[in-house]
Parts: C-alpha cells; structure tokens; sequence
C-alpha cells in the first residue's frame, strides 16, 4: 500500500515581468518573492492584477518575459509545463470527460515511469486520501461539483509535486461547499506538508486557509504578510480596502519619536506605531468593528447616526463624523440608537493603524 | 524539474529522423513514385541495383548520381556529432539548424537544378560538364531524405525555444507549411510565372499584356449590340448576379424557418444536404432536361403556344438557375446563423419603442443582419466564380472563365500562357472576395449573441410580408425538389424527349456484374471509374483529415510567430477554384522533381489539398468547443504536447473527425474541376466519366450514373450521422457542429458553445 508523500520544495520569484504580445502594460511587473517550501501561500487580487499570470508561470504554462523563476533553487524560467514537477488543480477542474475518474488519476502518473502497480497503488491511495474510493470507476459526468473537484485535487496530488497550484478551485462550489472543501485542502496541506501556491479574488478564503498571502493590485505585490498582519495591519489604502472593509480617515501626523507617532484626529490625540510615516498629514485605517459606538463625551469623536441596518448577527452603523461616513459595526444588537441620535465613536485597543496613501 | 531517467546517449527525436533519413538514403528507392507507390513490385524487380528502382546509397557506390552523396553524409552529422549532448546545449540547436537548412537547400537545389535535359543552368554545367542523364521524379527514398531535413531543421528551432521548446508543435508547424509550399503555393506561382511565357517558351511581357488586356477577355461588345462580352465581364456578371439571388432566397427561407410559425423547419433543413452530395453538374443536367431544346418544359410551351423551341437555356439563363439552385441552401445555412444571432432583444426594445412589426424589421433586423447579407454575397459569387460543372454542361455561347480555362489547356489551342492569364483574373476575383469576406467583414459582425442568455423572443413578421416569403421559398422548394425528381426520372427513359418508355438500359449498361469462372465480372461500363474514385476517395479522405485537423490544433491551441500568415495559408485554397488548381498541377507536376501526372497520387494529392480546410474548419469548430485548461491540467500532469494530443484531444474530437473524413470523402466523390486536368485513362474518376457522356451526349447513362453517385453519398452520409449520434461521454449532446456548411468555401459565422471541464 504506497501513500502520497511530499516533495515539497520553495518557489522563487527575481525580477519577473511578464507582457503579453504587444500590449503596453506588464501583466505582471518585476515582481520578486519567496514561498517557502511546505508553506501555503496565496495570491490575492481583485481579477485583472496578474495573479492567475503568476500562478500560470510557476506552472510552466506560461513564460516570463524578463526575470528568473526558481522550484527548489533550480531554474525553471524556461523549463516548459511538462517538464516542471509542479501539478495544478484548475478553476474548471479540467477533468478529461471521456477518461473515468480513475484514469484520470492514472493519467500523470502514466507519464512518470511508475510500473503498473504502482500507478495503481498510488491512485487509490490519491482517491482514498480525498474520500472517493467507491468511485473510480465513474465518469466526471457523473459526480457533483465538489467531488469532481475532489478528483481534481487527487489528480495533482498522486505525483507528489513539488508544487501543488490552485487557480481559484472553490469558485464553482455554492457557499456551503466552499467552507468545507477549504478545510480539507488546508488539512491535505499541513498533514502532508505541501508547498501550495493558491490563487483567489476571495479574502475571507484568503485569510482562512492560508501561511501568507500576498496581496497583488496593477501587476505588482501590494502587500505581503500573514492573514493576521495584513488585516491589522494594511499597509496601504488598497491592501485596507480590498482585506476586508475599513474606514480611512485623514488625520495630522505632528510627531514621530522612537517608532511611534503622535496623531491627531480632529479632537483626539493617539499614539500609534509610526510604520515608516513621516510628520504632515497622514491616513488611518480604522476597521469597522475595532470602532466602538457609544454615548458622545470625552476621548470620543462626536457623530450622529446616520443609518442603521438590521443584519441579523449585528447590527450596521452609518455614523456622520466631521471626518465623513464612518462605517461601525456592532454585536449590541439590541442597541436603541436611531438615525439622528448624537453618539461617540472610541477606538479599541488595536483600533487604527497609519497607512500609506 | 521532474525526476527523469539519466540522460539518454542520444535524443530520442533525432534518433527518430536519423532512421528515417537513412531508410530513405540506403534502403528504398530514391526514384519514381507511381510504379512503385502502391505495389513492392520492385523488390522483385533487379533491386537494389538496377537504376531505376536503386536507393541513392546503390546508385553512388555504382558510381552514379554522385551529386547525391553529401545528402548520405549530412545524415551522419547530427547522430555522430550530438552524442551524450543534451538538447538545451547551443551546439545542439546550431547543428541541427545547420544541418537541416544546408541539407535541405542541397536537396532543393539538386532537386530544380536537373531537368530532362541536363542541368537547368548554364554555370553549372559549365562547372561539371554535361550530363548525359536525365532528372527523374523524386520516390519514397527522396521523399523520406526529404522529411529528415526538415525535421532536423524544426528540432533545432525547437531547441532553441521557438514555440516554448516543444518539438512537435513546431515540427507539425513545418510539415504543413513544407507540404501547403509544394502542393499550393509551389503550383500557383508556377502558373502564374507560366503567364509570361510566349508560346515559343520566350519570356515575354509584351505577349503577356497583349493577352492580359485583350477584348477576348475584356471586350465590352455585348453592351453595343455585339454578339459577346469579354470572359471575365461574364463571369463578374454572372457571379454577382447569383451572388444576390441566392443571398435573397437563402434570406427567404432563413425568416421562413425562424421568424414564421413555419413547422417543417426539418424539411428545409434537410434540404441544405443536397449540394453536398449533388455533383456539381448534375443540376445543369436537369436544367437541360427541363428547358433545353428536348426538354420538357419547353416541349409543352411548344405544344400549348405553337412558339418554335429555343435554345435560350444555354448560357446566363440557364447558369443563372442552375447555380441559384445548387447554391442557395449555401446561402440559407450563412444566413439563418445571421438570422438567429439577432438578438430577440434589440427587436423587443424597437416594438417597446412603438415600431411597428414591419418598421423593426426595415430599421432594426435587416440592418443588424447588414455583414451577414454582405457574407453570404461574397460566398454565392466565390461558389459561382469557381463552378466549373454547370458552365460546362449549360454554357452555350456564353463563356466564363473556370470553363474557359479548361478549353485553353485541353484544346486545340493548348495555350498554357492563356489558361495562366485566365487563372490570374479568376483568381483575382476570387481572392478579393476571399480578403473582403476574413478581414473586412471577420471584424464587422453585428451578431449579438453573447453567453449570456437572451429570453426574448423574436418577434413575428408582418402578415402579407410573411405569405410573400412562403410564396416564394415554397415555390423554390418546389422547384427543387422537381429537378432531382427529374433526374430520378430521367435515368430511367429510354431516350429523353424522343421516347419516354421506361428502361433499366442505362443502369444495365453501366453498372451491369457478370458471372464468369474466375467469380465476378464488373462488365458495365462505369465500374472502373466508379472503383477508382472509391479508391481515391478511401485514400484521401484520412489524410485530409489528418492534415487538417493537424493544422486547426495548431491554430485554435498554439500560439507562434506567423500565425495569421499560416492561417491565412492553409485556408487559402477555399479561395482557389479547382480549375485553377487543375491546371497549376498539371503546368508543376508535369516535370520532375516531382513527377506526378497520369498517375493516382496526384489525384490524392489534389483532393488532400482542395479539402485539407474542410478538416481545418471540422477541427477548428469542436476544437474550440474543448476547454483549453484539459490541454493545460494534462500538460501539467507531465504529458508532452504529442501525448496530450493523442490522449486528450483527439479522443474528445471523434465526432469532429468522423465528420471530416466523410465530408472529404464526399467531396472527392463529387469534385469535377481540379479533376479533370488530372485523369488519365489508367485513373478515369466518376464525374470525368459522366461529363464524358454528357460531351457525347449520353444523357441517360450520365443522369443513371449521377443518381447512383447521389445515393451512395446519400448512404455514407446517413450512416455517419448514426454513427455521430451515437457518441457518448455522458454529457448534454453538443450541436452537431454546422455539418452541411462544409461544402462551402468560408467560414460561416460560428457558433461555438463552451464545454467548460466540469459539469
């Protein structure tokens, strides 16, 4: 009985560019990074940011233009995608539909100079690991949306990749699935120690299943860091905006000593780690449920409630401040404020963090 | 990088083409195709040292054809050479380019250098003296040699990255483009270097400008009351005018079938079968058969109104119907496309807007519909430009270029620089129209189908519009369906006009079988014609089908510099009439080095190339119907760009190669124009046959024989679409992808319907 092991190795990324045919704007633009091996790291963007492209050059499919692409230190740059010992699991799974689900899981390793049992051995140790022993004799036809994506993930994982590639594999799967089917790509992952590259246009996804993501925006890397630094710590207004939701407010940066800064905020004076900003007008990025709603007095930033919406687990502020809409989230449901009423918004203790414009 | 075996002593590839090469060099005959193409005769036949059937090593250690030497040793380079190198070192990729490209031009040169009469230049001769021998047509050793080269050649671009390294895409991308050079473009430019050659074999462009601009061609007697107008004025004329009435009509039935609660929608449907399994001169046939001077119809007016019968039907009366009724269902099937691909919407928002019925169909769906209209012109005057069959039958006084062609070459006259000249204005028209069609309309269309669905319903058209459309695609239909009446009819009368007694005479006299007591005896007449276009119909048909769908993975699934220049090659022959490729073969393969007249390969060879875009279009169609990420995932998966063809794509593309090799198939049965340049008494084809009969005027074996031809194609055709039917890789049925537009020259606008991986 042979299991799946793990080859894993890391990826790097130096300097790469990559145009397509003639087109004026890079696709992706000198972009340099480092996934360690038996890491998952995802890529993060909204579509159109060079995301996919990037996931497509690890794989083989497509070349960089300029720059070098490393698997496990070797150079791959040229290396086509048969030649490349990474596998990928695709958006529309690309299960061969005149193959059964075992053949397809046959299919790669036919081509890796394994005897008959051991392809064999191997695909059903594949198919085990993801639960579809029973069904390897079915056409994809004939298995629903989250088991042909099983057999996709089985498909990749019998050749012990050094790379395993996911391009947005829960986007076909109804939102039940998709929590569910994450977890165990996450569990395949950490049991059997997968370097994974994972690509997808959903944060909350992002942040769930991942090590790191980076978050790309216009072709280049907007941020990079763990699901947690990246929520609490944006370091841009995109990177603020696109992880999850955040009110950005303009404020004074007047002093910065020892990393961290003095701010004001209308009538509030905080002090906050610097991050590399400099004294002169600066960006807070606030997150909605770091904010908290309360009785107008002092330490507080006087509003009045503009909106309120009922979304059954919490409840939805539109509070008007001298600072624009401030957007505010809270678990009182029961709260009895009502549009017009004057209130404070104080900050929790990991409440703003500076950010670059 | 994937864990691979240590490196082999020496690539694989070129241990491949080394083989092959040497096979060709020292193993088979470097001489003469047709003898030994079919049969191993030869070995029996003083091999391998008589000269005729000797492979180049016999003939240069005998001490002959010396010349071919430094082929035998440029052979030896790449395996001695390239031992335990591996394909990424520089060497690699520069020796095999060199290797290929020296060798190559080596061939070619030694290949054009001799004639039949010694060397073709004067300094090489001058250099090696006299020959005292001829060239001969190239064989399979030379072919094989041939092959070696070029795929030397594509295997060091390869190594050096073209294509992303990937050896057989870019060796599939040389094959097509070496083959598409000999055997379309090699010919063309021949004929048309041929143009300026006087009939004393002087160049002469004076001759050719005399001949280009004479009134023969361009005289615009007709319009003073003269006899005749110039033959490329005939033509135009012609051809514009079917263009239009075929582009009303097929409009007609296309509102007929889908703006009207019309419910036999599968009879006319069926209907646009016919012209592709009609031999093209068969509806001229009944044409004479109705209106000419024994006709029916002309006999009964006779009777009815005392006029004295005519011969009115020969020439543009007479083209005009019989080309209108083999190319309207061309138009109908261009033109429902259009029809469809309207969006319901766009109508809906006129009649919201307060149009009218008939005020949304003048201001919003005809001009919608305005490139599809211009598409479906365009094809009806290619298809009218080319047709060889019908002028030829039914073109009285009233000649037209395809046809007079024919009569340059094979008459009297036999004038190859006219038949050239006469190719060039033809081509002309029927290139520009080609260009208009891809480029100027490909990037027009109004078509506003999207994936997206659109719940709207086209509306229905006004009520005296409508009885209008049915009184007219109801009487076509009629009229239709009285001409192939007519020819069933008519293969079983005696002698038509004359005596009208029923007869089984014709079929007997053609396709009668005998008992003799060696088994059976095919004594009719047509047999042998009949057997040989079978058998080069079976012959062409999967190589058609291979080159083309070869070239449509190329187009749909890669991606290399020159990718338009290669499309626009490979599916230029839709553009040139068979006529002209007819006579380009015989002006070409006439002399060596590729010998091929009278002989069965070039018939093949003709047909793999008039009907290579039919399996282009087949492939291209269901192609791009197969998700690219299944090639992606399996490449992935560590299979080659052969083995993901092999394994992945041509399994899921059976339907589209079923189609391509029957519709290759029935092509080949009902081709006349290329053809009959290219018989010869040994290979005599069906349609030659009958247009010999139609020549001595034996209509009723002619007609008995065409109602046979029907039949047969008829049969093949209903056995493959059980056969497609059939197919099962449990998913919805995907649409028969436009079968019965193949016998057109252009693409018709598509309809493609993603399959995306999963379900």
């Amino acid at each position: 009985m042979s299991e799946i092991k793990s080859n894993a190795a890391s990826v790097e990324f130096r300097n790469v560019t990559k145009i397509y045919g003639r087109s004026p704007t890079p696709a992706v633009n000198d972009i340099s990074l480092l996934i360690e091996a038996g890491k998952l790291v995802t890529l993060l963007g909204p579509s159109g940011c060079g995301k996919t492209t990037n996931l497509r050059m690890i794989a083989g499919l497509e070349f960089a233009t300029s720059g070098q692409i490393l698997i496990g230190g070797n150079d791959v740059t040229r290396l086509p995608a048969t030649e490349r010992d990474v596998s990928m699991v695709f958006q529309s799974y690309a299960l061969f539909p005149h193959m059964t689900v075992r053949q397809n899981v046959e299919y790669g390793l036919k081509f890796s100079g394994l005897n008959k049992k051991d392809v064999n051995d191997k695909a059903k140790a594949g198919l085990d690991l993801v639960g579809l022993s029973g069904f390897g004799d079915r056409l994809p036809s004939q298995l629903s949306g989250g088991q042909q994506q099983r057999v996709a993930v089985a498909r990749a994982l019998v050749l012990e990749p050094q790379v395993l590639l996911f391009d947005e594999p829960l986007s076909n799967l109804d939102a039940k699935l998709r929590r569910h089917v994450r977890e165990e790509i996450r569990e395949i992952q950490q049991s059997l120690g997968l370097t994974v590259v994972y690509v997808t246009h959903d944060q909350e996804e992002a942040l769930a299943v991942s090590d790191r993501v980076i978050v790309m925006n216009n072709a280049v890397i907007a941020q990079d860091g763990t699901p947690r630094e990246l929520y609490e710590e944006p370091a841009n207004t995109f990177v603020a905006d696109f992880v999850g939701e955040a009110n950005i407010l303009d404020c004074e940066i007047e002093a910065v000593a020892g990393g961290v800064a003095s701010v004001r905020l209308g009538p509030l004076a905080l002090q906050l780690p610097a991050r590399g900003q400099t004294p002169g007008p600066g960006r807070l990025a606030a997150r909605p449920r770091r904010i908290e709603i309360g009785a107008p007095g002092e330490g507080a930033l006087p509003g009045t409630v503009g909106k309120v919406t009922y979304v059954g687990s919490h409840l939805e502020f539109m509070v008007e401040t001298a600072f624009g809409g401030v957007f505010v989230l809270s678990s009182q449901i029961d709260s009895p404020l009502m549009p017009g009423a004057a209130v404070g918004l104080r900050f929790t203790g990991r409440g703003p963090v500076l950010i670059t414009a | 990088m994937r864990v691979r075996e240590s490196q082999p002593l020496l690539h694989p590839t070129v241990v491949l083409w080394t083989a092959v090469g040497l096979v060709g060099y020292a193993l088979l005959p470097w001489y003469g195709m047709d003898r030994n193409f079919f049969t191993f005769g030869w070995l029996l036949d003083g091999y391998p040292f008589k000269r005729s059937v000797a492979p180049a090593l016999f003939l240069n250690l005998q001490g002959e054809k010396l010349w071919l030497a430094p082929i035998g040793a440029l052979l030896l380079l790449p395996p001695l050479l390239l031992l335990r190198r591996g394909k990424s070192e520089p060497f690699f990729s520069r020796l095999l380019l060199w290797v290929g490209l020296v060798g190559g031009a080596w061939f070619l040169l030694q290949g054009f250098g001799i004639g039949l009469r010694g060397f073709q230049w004067q300094w090489a001769s001058a250099i090696f003296g006299e020959l005292d021998d001829r060239q001969f047509g190239m064989g399979y050793g030379a072919m094989l040699t041939g092959c070696a080269f070029l795929f030397f050649f594509t295997l060091g671009l390869a190594a050096r990255g073209a294509v992303g390294g990937d050896e057989f895409v870019v060796g599939s991308i040389g094959f097509i483009v070496a083959v598409v050079g000999i055997f379309i473009f090699m010919p063309i430019v021949q004929m048309l270097l041929s143009a300026i050659v006087t009939q004393d074999g002087e160049y002469s462009l004076a001759v050719f400008f005399s001949k280009f601009f004479s009134d023969r061609l361009w005289g615009l007697g007709c319009m003073a009351g003269g006899p005749r107008c110039g033959v490329a004025w005939n033509s135009l004329f012609l051809a514009v005018l079917v263009g239009v009435v075929t582009t009303v009509l097929g409009l007609v039935f296309a509102l007929v079938l889908t703006r009207s609660s019309f419910r036999y929608g599968a009879v006319l449907r069926a209907l646009t079968v016919l012209p592709i399994i009609t031999p093209p001169f068969v509806i001229g046939l009944a044409i004479i058969l109705l209106f000419g001077m024994s006709g029916v119809i002309t006999q009964l007016w006779a009777e009815l109104f005392g006029i004295q019968p005519t011969r009115w039907v020969y020439g543009l009366p007479g083209l005009l119907i019989a080309q209108t009724l083999a190319f309207t269902p061309i138009a109908f099937l261009v033109m429902i496309g259009v029809v469809e691909g309207v969006s319901p919407s766009m109508e809906e928002a006129a009649q919201t807007l307060r149009a009218s019925r008939w005020q949304t169909f003048v201001t919003v769906t005809l001009p919608l519909m305005r490139p599809g209209l211009a598409n479906a012109f365009l094809l009806g005057f290619i298809e009218s430009m080319a047709d060889f069959g019908n002028p030829l039958v039914l073109g009285g006084n009233f000649d037209v270029l395809s046809t007079e062609i024919f009569f340059a070459i094979v008459g009297a006259q036999y004038d190859q620089a006219q038949a050239a000249i006469l190719a060039i204005v033809l081509l002309f028209f029927t290139l520009g129209a080609f260009y208009a069609q891809r480029f100027w309309l490909g990037s027009r269309s109004y078509t506003t189908v999207s994936g997206k669905g659109d719940a709207g319903v086209h509306p229905l058209l006004p009520s005296a519009f409508r009885n209008t459309l049915f009184g007219v695609a109801g009487f076509w239909t009629a009229f239709t369906l009285l001409v192939y009446a007519i020819i069933l009819y008519g293969s079983f009368v005696t002698l038509w006009g004359v005596n009208f007694t029923l007869t089984f005479e014709h079929y007997i006299k053609a396709f009668s079988i005998g008992w003799t007591q060696f088994g059976i005896h095919w004594s009719g007449s047509a047999w042998s014609s009949f057997w040989t276009t079978m058998q080069i119909a079976l012959i062409s048909a999967p190589l058609t089908a291979a080159i083309g769908l070869l070239t449509a993975y190329l187009l749909v699934r890669q991606s290399f510099a020159g990718k338009q220049a290669f499309e626009f090659g490979t599916m230029l022959s839709f553009a040139i009439p068979g006529t002209i490729i007819g006579v380009s073969y015989v002006i070409a393969f006439n002399v060596p080095p590729i010998e091929l007249t009278g002989t069965g390969i070039i018939l093949v060879i003709s047909f793999i190339f008039r009907n290579m875009p039919v399996g282009v279009r087949a492939g291209v169609a269901s192609m791009s119907q197969i998700d690219r990420s299944l090639d992606e995932s399996s490449l992935t998966l560590g299979a080659s760009s052969w083995q993901t063809f092999r394994r992945v794509i041509l399994p899921l593309l059976r339907p589209a190669i079923l189609a391509a090799l029957v519709y290759s198939f029935v092509r080949a049965m009902t081709a006349i124009s290329a053809i009959i340049f290219l018989v010869s008494a040994r290979y005599d084809m069906s349609t030659s046959y009958i247009v010999g009969r139609v020549e001595n005027n034996e209509y009723g074996i002619a007609i008995a024989y065409s109602t046979v031809l029907i039949a047969v194609m008829l049969a093949v055709i209903g056995l493959m679409q059980l056969a497609v039917g059939s197919r099962n890789i449990g998913r919805r049925k995907t649409e028969d992808p436009q079968v019965s537009g193949w016998r057109s020259n252009v693409s018709l606008p598509g309809r493609t319907q993603p399959i995306a991986g999963g379900g």
